[in-house]
């Protein structure tokens, strides 16, 4: 399905011009994630320029980005691939779908923990992630092994000015829905 | 003593607690004296930039912001995340956006391994070593977020970035060539997609060895959980038996400015070192 004005959506909300790739392959080339995508760098920027929205937002691609920047690096004609992608990412939860639900849940455990104390705190963290994903048994031999290396905390750290944190937090809105 | 502002980041707090206390060590002894920057923030990190702008914005602000007005002292950060997160938010206040933030620029952000190679700190640092770590051979490992990419960084060398090199011959460790001192390790993926990971680490297990390495030496917290945490899965994965302890930079300046407490960083690693340092009588 074709969606008339997704290439101008995404290059309003990423600031790039994403019409501007020309298919040389250079961010595929160097992309050492591509093996876990469903589809490549550059396939997935002529997606975005034919307007293919539904199964660009559903890829698994926009997922396992690993945000290396190795793309944004080499890009001859200088468009933020990582930042489209961010992009796409953002749009993807808007919609509601998104193809790897475990890596959305880390990013929603992490900042939620972030929104409440100022700083990032890894027990808040596990448990929250482990909630939203349902994976329990995930990583669980690490923690005696961070907990006997003095590696993990029980006291919770925290910034002293919370409602500087809250007013960040409140004027970004949309995160979590 | 000179000052400067230190951003540790949430990790240095942790996982990373070794590069912190080395960090710490290491600036010391080059006449460095850290203030941590007061009542600092998380700076968001790889997760705020994937659901929100604001957010991957402003949370690194508020630090840069804190930075210039409280302290008044350029800022040196060890993460390489929360180095590339704080570069992107300076570089955004510059441009007049965000402007609930007040930042004039006046203060610099470095990442400590960059500042350090600097020529007055490699200077220092040849006087400072009392014990050689000759025949240790290692590879330089940068990943990501250090280098890349350039125009937020403003690294001169993205894909071929020498500076841990400069400073681990000063040490006298036996610093191989390789080609993926800049491939990612994945950190990002490490707790939703951990199969990813344990593909890309290994890869860098792979190329390490190959080209005679015993160790691999990072500059980042988030590498060296990714490389140190995941051996022993990797090893039962693939049906390898890897030994190659991962250090960061900072470490080895400590161990070969001969101040002894190896065992108390040591002790933070999943993956042995003693057993190499001791092979190399290093320990």
């Amino acid at each position: 399905m074709f969606t008339a004005d997704f290439l101008k959506e995404v290059n309003q909300h990423s600031g790039e011009k994403v019409q501007l790739c020309f298919q040389c392959f250079k961010c595929s080339l160097g992309c050492p994630v591509s093996f876990a995508m469903d589809y490549l760098p550059h396939q997935l920027l002529r997606m975005v320029q034919m307007g293919l929205k539904d199964r660009v937002l559903h890829s698994h691609t926009i997922w396992v980005c690993a945000a290396c920047e190795t793309c944004t690096t080499r890009c001859p004609n200088h468009i933020d691939i990582a930042r489209v992608i961010d992009t796409l990412r953002q749009m993807a939860i808007k919609q509601g779908k998104p193809a790897e639900k475990p890596i959305v849940a880390f990013h929603k455990a992490f900042l939620n923990s972030v929104r409440r104390h100022g700083k990032l705190n890894e027990w808040e963290l596990m448990a929250e992630y482990k909630l939203r994903s349902t994976r329990f048994l995930d990583d669980l031999w690490l923690i005696p092994e961070m907990w006997k290396r003095k590696k993990l905390f029980l006291r919770i750290r925290g910034v002293h000015k919370k409602s500087e944190i809250k007013k960040i937090f409140k004027k970004a809105k949309a995160w979590n829905n | 003593m000179e000052q400067l502002g230190y951003y540790p980041g949430c990790t240095l707090e942790t996982t990373g607690r070794e590069f912190d206390m080395t960090t710490r060590i290491t600036c010391q002894q080059l006449g460095i004296e850290l203030v941590e920057i007061p009542d600092w923030n998380c700076c968001g990190a790889s997760s705020a930039h994937e659901l929100n702008n604001y957010l991957a914005i402003s949370l690194a602000a508020r630090n840069l912001a804190i930075a210039e007005q409280k302290l008044a002292l350029d800022v040196v950060i060890p993460c390489a995340a929360c180095f590339n997160r704080l570069k992107v938010a300076q570089k955004a206040l510059l441009n007049k956006a965000y402007s609930e933030f007040v930042f004039e620029g006046r203060t610099k952000v470095y990442d400590l391994l960059r500042f350090l190679a600097q020529p007055r700190y490699k200077k220092r640092l040849k006087h400072q070593v009392g014990k050689s770590l000759k025949g240790l051979k290692a590879v330089a490992y940068y990943g990501c977020l250090l280098t890349r990419p350039p125009e937020v960084t403003d690294h001169p060398h993205p894909e071929n970035p020498t500076e841990m090199d400069e400073i681990l011959k000063i040490l006298g460790v036996d610093c191989l060539f390789w080609s993926y001192k800049t491939d990612c390790c994945g950190a990002s993926l490490t707790v939703g997609r951990v199969d990813v990971v344990h593909q890309l680490v290994k890869k860098l297990y792979d190329h390490a060895l190959e080209v005679g390495a015993e160790c691999i030496v990072t500059a980042c917290p988030l590498c060296h959980a990714n490389l140190d945490l995941r051996q022993k899965e990797i090893n039962e994965k693939f049906n390898k038996n890897y030994y190659l302890p991962i250090f960061y930079f900072t470490e080895l300046m400590v161990l070969a400015m001969d101040i002894n407490d190896t065992e108390v960083w040591a002790r933070g690693h999943l993956v042995d070192p003693i057993p190499l340092l001791k092979e190399k009588g290093l320990c």
